[in-house]
């Protein structure tokens, strides 16, 4: 708790776009703190990064270790697993609440970045490292020799296919829109495997367990009770996209994928608060925009600083 | 010295953090590759009722996760 200090900037967010501002901040003399609930964000569970500047080849939890590394060479104070929870602007001043504390400051980077897409149906929060997982990366080795449903039907979920029917008995694919999106050599290569099936035009409405998965109910895509099926499986896992992060409390305006918009030089409709990174508006989310982004919010708080 | 474990998986980024933040203040530590190690996967799964690693035992207390804050708590290091 620090009531009495009024920092240039607070950073909320410590992925490729919250690093890059910190620097650009850091390098431009402001007095920063970073607030945030882990160091890397998405690139800490990327796999292979081969389009990142000065590396021809890169994993992504190397890359997040070189990011920390990097941003830690500077005297940055850090508050980490301290995700924010509240902004709020006060006159000429914001407040930033953290699961950890409350801190002011004169400006506002939000660089929070984005995070799995739930299927928002009943068991998925209880069965959380039960039976449903987000990562097949991360996941995968658990389940082998079991049975598995990979919610989805775009590149990540063909890409989850792909790792689990390599060590599973069975893998499912609950694709919810009537033909895969996911890239035709991708697909060929999924589907193409023996202890692979495939449901188009489906959905899982609800996870079953005891102290792990053991099954879930599909219905058709128009969620006619008519067309459920059990299906037995010990794993979930959901790859459906990515939401951004901005549920904590906020009067930034938003699309309708509830992405904070931004103008070119990255202000919000609050003054003060910049955003950047896949949180934002921006088109083309990828390591190397946020990055560019991050520095780009960066250089404008402190050009607004310097005005106000 | 407190007895510090480790359940792990080599493809998961937290893991990796958990052993380096370990590394870093010279803690020795065993480690159980659960990939490879069925007996060592359901040992942490009956020890934590779940399927994610990193598991980090330090003592008789389990931590699911890369809870930097709980084990600098539990190894009485000051960051």
């Amino acid at each position: 708790m620090n009531q009495e200090k009024i920092y240039d900037l607070i950073i909320a967010g410590a992925g490729p776009a919250g690093i890059s501002a910190a620097i650009y901040a850091a390098r431009k003399g402001l007095d920063l703190l970073v607030v945030t609930g882990d160091i890397g964000g998405q690139t800490n569970w990327t796999g292979d990064v081969e389009n990142y500047m000065g590396f021809q080849m890169i994993s992504g939890a190397e890359l997040a270790d070189k990011l920390e590394e990097h941003v830690k060479k500077y005297n940055i104070p850090i508050k980490e697993q301290e995700p924010l929870v509240e902004l709020k602007s006060e006159g000429r001043l914001l407040t930033v609440k953290t699961t950890g504390g409350v801190y002011t400051a004169r400006s506002v980077i939000i660089a929070t970045g984005k995070t799995y897409t739930k299927l928002g149906v009943p068991g998925e929060e209880e069965f959380q490292r039960r039976g449903v997982a987000y990562c097949a990366t991360c996941d995968a080795p658990f389940y082998a020799g079991k049975i598995v449903a990979v919610a989805g039907g775009g590149n990540s979920a063909f890409e989850y296919a792909q790792q689990l029917m390599k060590i599973t008995r069975k893998t499912y694919i609950i694709n919810l829109a009537e033909e895969p999106t996911a890239d035709q050599i991708l697909q060929d290569r999924v589907l193409g495997a023996e202890n692979v099936e495939l449901m188009n035009s489906s959905m899982i409405t609800e996870i079953i367990g005891d102290r792990f998965v053991r099954g879930i109910k599909v219905r058709s895509a128009s969620g006619d009770p008519a067309s459920e099926r059990y299906l037995e499986v010990d794993g979930v896992f959901v790859a459906i996209g990515l939401t951004p992060n901005t549920s904590f409390t906020n009067g930034l305006e938003k699309n309708e994928n509830g992405e904070i918009i931004v103008d070119n030089c990255n202000r919000t409709n609050i003054p003060g608060v910049f955003a950047a990174g896949d949180v934002t508006d921006i088109p083309h989310k990828q390591i190397v925009v946020a990055a560019g982004e991050g520095a780009k919010a960066a250089l404008s708080a402190y050009l607004y600083l310097s005005r106000n | 010295m407190a007895k510090v474990k480790i359940y792990s998986l080599p493809t998961c980024p937290y893991c990796h953090k958990a052993k380096a933040f370990l590394d870093a203040y010279n803690i020795g530590y065993e480690e159980v590759n659960v990939a490879t190690d069925k007996e060592g996967m359901e040992e942490m799964m009956s020890k934590t009722g779940q399927m994610s690693v990193p598991v980090i035992e330090i003592d008789d207390q389990v931590i699911v996760g890369f809870d930097r804050k709980k084990i600098s708590e539990l190894l009485g290091l000051a960051e």
